[in-house]
């Protein structure tokens, strides 16, 4: 048992799942990750780097894992707006690599202390043109370790960049844990697409043919699209129900808003409503199949978020019953507020 | 086309994008002569390019190569240079590339002084967008967003890097290739941040005709020998800058040595 700290989980994550290249630039609330990674690298024949700015450090990354390295980089809202260009081209490139966003209070520079989940449709829809991409989020700091050492997984089974939305929640807070320790390395398979390894191959962010080379082949550029999207086919969303078998109302949260919507079930349960919680481990791709079939006899589906509404979109696309949007800003709200709006909304 | 060039390119993705006179590929020559003359493993290069007309240098040339986005050259190549140290790295830039949308990669680079090669093609526009000003377009140049004539003032690039704390830093033109491949080629080994400038021109949107470019770079432009960082004027060409100092890639690994 030991007291951790959000992105003191996500360092040890990342150590353990053979992280050995760390481009960043200081910004609050992920600076810890960056702090971690300084100190750590070193002492396993890592190199952690300072960039002059977040599109530098993505940069980096990318180049990085290109020759070789097991690489992520972990920012913020603004630094995560900086990235986008870049998140386009290693999606295109097919470069395996994590990308941290421990989202703040935004647009803008907005309250960089605050919590949010603002930046869930960014992740997806971020950089321009059209792509898949996966989208984790963690509750817990146990979910920041474990997720972390998911994320390089997955990066490295699709040869693909992968975000990790996390919030200031997440990361500052400190939780009892009981998690491997450091050093405990977690193997496995390493798919690359783009390594340099002395092979003369070309990589570009034009769009290419199999071989690298760019083409303006609208026949090709379209195999390279359904190709890009046809990756994550078999990609199986991280979804956990709690609740008994049928339940009249499903919470449907993520990241810090599923805390409070477990604790707002606790409560329905007690006035008698039957109610059950829907936590995504995994955002993106949207679990669309799981979720209408998770939903089909439930009478209300509600979805807490830390935004304007953002998930419920996704969730109101593949549900056929009433879905109820419950949005706030800057702070997680009361599990009794919560319960009330089920209640009258019900 | 020549044997000696043919064995560095990719046949298949020839002709080049460039217009006829564009001086990219004299540029491109030099370096492949540079590679020659060094003797330095084609397996381990890697060369890697930004986006705009000198961006295209790594589609045609037969190593291991990275074009990336607009600017970031130089931060891409910082990651590559510091996974896997042993690989050269070679990067290709345009001036707009290099000095106004990468301009903080390109100091804070030569701050460092990692070791790697930047060849900073200067044709003092943007080719490939249609001839806009560049921060290194003389004052008072006309160009398509300075049609009344540019009114600030360009960037000599290589006083730059000077300043910046770059360790090997020459400047030659189009005209002087024997200069410019002995240059690249030194530059190559030189252990350290080097810029290589090549200054050229665009006869597309300069509606200069090549030759009258070459005759212009021929006649305007003097090597100088020693010369301190005040004295060197827009014109001068010559290598600067040539020092041994600490080395990012030794000294960041150090770190895992004494930690590991």
């Amino acid at each position: 048992m030991e007291l951790l700290q959000g992105n003191e989980a996500v360092v040890r994550g990342a150590i353990n799942a053979g992280c050995n290249f760390f481009a960043g630039y200081p910004i609050t609330p992920s600076s810890e990750i960056a702090h971690g990674m300084a100190e750590l690298l070193p002492k396993f024949g890592g190199v952690f780097v300072q960039m002059e700015d977040e599109i530098a450090s993505i940069s980096a990354v990318i180049g990085a894992s290109m020759a070789g390295a097991i690489a992520m980089t972990a920012t913020s809202g603004p630094g995560f707006s900086l990235m986008q260009e870049n998140i386009g081209y290693a999606v295109i490139t097919e470069s395996p690599l994590v990308i941290f966003n421990v989202m703040r209070a935004g647009p803008s520079t907005g309250i960089p202390t605050a919590p949010s989940q603002g930046d869930v449709m960014q992740a997806r829809y971020g950089s321009h043109g059209d792509y898949p991409i996966i989208v984790l989020a963690p509750a817990s700091v146990g979910d920041m370790y474990y997720l972390t050492v998911e994320a390089f997984k997955l990066a490295f089974k699709y040869s693909s960049p992968v975000v990790v939305l996390s919030d200031e929640i997440v990361g500052h807070m400190r939780e009892s844990t009981t998690l491997p320790p450091l050093g405990d390395r977690v193997e496995y398979e390493k798919n690359q697409k783009n390594l340099i390894r002395g092979e003369k191959k070309h990589r570009t962010g034009l769009v290419h043919l199999d071989d690298g080379l760019p083409t303006t082949d609208l026949t090709e550029y379209e195999k390279l699209m359904k190709r890009l999207f046809s990756k994550f086919e078999d990609f199986e969303p991280k979804l956990r129900f709690e609740g008994e078998e049928s339940v009249d109302v499903l919470l449907i949260s993520y990241g810090s808003s599923y805390r409070l919507a477990k604790s707002a079930v606790k409560l329905l349960e007690s006035n008698g409503i039957s109610t059950g919680v829907l936590k995504l481990e995994s955002l993106f791709p949207f679990p669309e199949k799981e979720v209408r079939e998770i939903t089909r006899d439930v009478q209300l589906v509600v979805v807490p978020e830390m935004n304007k509404g953002q998930i419920v979109r996704e969730v109101e696309r593949v549900c056929c019953c009433k879905v109820k949007s419950i949005s706030y800003f800057g702070s997680l709200i009361l599990p009794e507020q919560l319960a009330r709006i089920v209640e009258e909304v019900l | 086309m020549k044997k000696e060039y043919a064995e560095f390119l990719r046949l298949q993705t020839l002709p080049f994008v460039w217009c006829a006179g564009c001086m990219n590929g004299v540029v491109l020559s030099s370096f492949i002569r540079a590679v020659k003359r060094t003797k330095i493993d084609k397996e381990k290069t890697v060369v890697v390019s930004g986006i705009g007309c000198s961006g295209r240098i790594t589609q045609y040339l037969d190593f291991d190569t990275v074009h990336t986005t607009h600017g970031r050259a130089l931060a891409f190549a910082t990651g590559i240079k510091l996974a896997n140290p042993s690989l050269n790295v070679v990067v290709f830039m345009g001036d707009g590339d290099a000095l106004a949308i990468g301009g903080n990669h390109f100091i804070h680079s030569c701050r460092r002084n990692i070791d790697l090669t930047a060849i900073v093609i200067n044709n003092s526009l943007y080719g490939m967008t249609g001839g806009q000003m560049a921060p290194t377009t003389p004052e008072g140049r006309k160009t398509k967003t300075s049609p009344y004539g540019n009114v600030e003032r360009p960037f000599d690039i290589s006083k730059l890097a000077i300043s910046a704390g770059a360790t090997y830093v020459a400047r030659f033109t189009a005209y002087h290739v024997r200069w410019v491949e002995k240059a690249i080629a030194e530059a190559m080994l030189h252990k350290g941040f080097s810029v290589v400038e090549v200054i050229t021109g665009c006869p597309t949107h300069q509606k200069v005709k090549p030759r009258e470019i070459l005759r212009y770079l021929r006649e305007n432009y003097r090597r100088r020998k020693e010369s301190s960082l005040e004295e060197i004027q827009p014109e001068d060409i010559g290598v600067f800058k040539k020092e041994i100092k600490p080395e990012f890639c030794d000294r960041l690994l150090k770190l895992s040595i004494t930690h590991y």
